[in-house]
């Protein structure tokens, strides 16, 4: 498979990257690992006119302590924040979710803020910030703006950032209670999620139960007020919206999330 | 385009369109066959490759996206005619039966070995999770990877003991 043609241009800086999303506009596609944006265009279910490949900007690849929060330069790689030290011991459930991403060779190309920006409801690590309640960074033409990743996630495969906005960097905030779970349940290692459940103390995020990752506020209200795992699992399909398709109904997706939901609290209080 | 990449040490440059893949640089300009094409959905494994040293999935990579970058492909790993360690436990263990997953197999378990020297088992198995075998041939590939490992942890421990007494 083949994707339609193109023009790839390669940027050299962010700045020049945002000025040629600003040249060619709605045409134009950011590239980074490509491990999502690819697959699509070769499917020809995406066919930019323009891949603006952002893969020269090292410069957009740390894992900094910044005291109060961790930040993650957007185009850091999934292997590199499994491997992370600074991760393993202030974020941990990050650093084990993005080693859970696809496979390997997945993790060497594929990057945090492409599989942010991407967003998809299925991917892993959408969930997994928005239970640590990450902040993301996002550069236009007229300077950067912050964006809470509560407010970040408009629909399936749709954000708040706007066309030629780049993102440059995701906030973790060290979190305080530090139980922590990363449930993702597939049929084999290189498929996405059916269902994935994300915890981090009383926060608990659900992979592939909409169009976007979702919280579990129905399950965050019960344990707040003092529930068991076991109840405040009870409460996992509440104000969700799963679909059906090839590899699970919505019934089995909302039964998985009880399910997963009540092992992640289970392991996330083991830890705390 | 004009992409210029080094693969297997050698430096090739060529016109392209923007939207080659990288498997099918390494296949039709570099006239590298033996990485191939299975799935063609980032699944299968087949053409994996090492770009800058780590592997990759060669069909979900842009020819342009690795231009000024260095890709090892199974045709690279032989020196001087001898097998790398890992053809070599392939070969030993019988670690292949159609043999079409073979040349992504064996990329996957050199970048595996690089980035853990003494894998477990468990790890080997894990570590292979992108690579499919359609003769579900795995337990003598897992016994090539070990071994390999043996093998490459005995080369090593003698290249520092001729080291040390040179």
């Amino acid at each position: 498979m083949i994707p339609s043609s193109f023009t790839y241009k390669r940027a050299g800086s962010a700045e020049e990257a945002c000025d040629l999303a600003a040249e060619y506009g709605e045409d134009a596609k950011f590239l980074a690992g490509g491990h999502s944006l690819l697959p699509l265009m070769k499917l020809r279910l995406a066919a930019p006119e323009v891949i603006i490949d952002l893969g020269g900007l090292r410069d957009l690849s740390y894992v900094t302590d910044r005291g109060s929060h961790v930040a993650i330069g957007a185009l850091t790689r999934h292997h590199d924040v499994e491997h992370s030290a600074l991760l393993a011991r202030e974020v941990p459930l990050l650093a084990h979710a993005a080693g859970q991403v696809g496979d390997p060779q997945i993790r060497h190309r594929g990057t945090i803020g492409g599989s942010i920006a991407h967003a998809d409801p299925a991917s892993d690590l959408p969930a997994v910030l928005l239970a640590l309640d990450a902040t993301l960074v996002a550069r236009g033409t007229d300077g950067s703006r912050e964006i809470g990743i509560g407010e970040f996630f408009q629909g399936l495969f749709e954000t708040v950032l706007e066309p030629g906005e780049l993102l440059t960097e995701i906030r973790v905030p060290k979190p305080a209670a530090a139980g922590w779970s990363f449930q993702k349940f597939n049929q084999r290692a290189i498929d996405w999620a059916i269902v994935g459940v994300a915890v981090q103390g009383g926060q608990v995020a659900l992979v592939n139960m909409g169009g976007t990752p979702l919280r579990a506020t129905a399950v965050e209200a019960a344990l707040a007020a003092g529930a068991s795992p076991a109840d405040a699992a009870a409460h996992a399909a509440e104000g969700t919206s799963a679909a059906s398709d090839i590899r699970a109904s919505r019934e089995y997706r909302e039964h998985l999330a009880r399910v997963l939901v009540s092992r992640a609290l289970t392991e996330a209080g083991s830890r705390a | 385009m004009k992409v210029d990449l080094t693969v297997n040490g050698k430096n090739i440059t060529a016109d392209v369109e923007d939207r080659m893949l990288l498997v099918h640089f390494l296949r039709d300009v570099a006239d590298l066959t033996a990485t191939n094409v299975g799935c063609d959905t980032t699944s299968c494994g087949a053409c994996t490759v090492l770009l800058d040293g780590e592997s990759v999935k060669s069909c979900t990579v842009l020819a342009a996206q690795a231009s000024g970058h260095e890709v090892t492909t199974v045709e690279g790993l032989a020196s001087n005619g001898i097998m790398h360690p890992v053809q070599r436990a392939f070969h030993e263990q019988h670690g292949l039966q159609c043999g079409f997953c073979t040349p992504g197999m064996v990329m996957a378990i050199v970048s595996l070995l690089k980035e853990n020297p003494h894998p477990t088992e468990e790890q080997v198995r894990t570590g292979l999770e992108g690579n499919l075998c359609r003769c579900t041939g795995y337990h003598n590939i897992v016994r090539a990877a070990l071994a390999a490992s043996e093998t490459q942890a005995a080369q090593t421990q003698a290249a520092q003991t001729q080291g040390a007494s040179s």
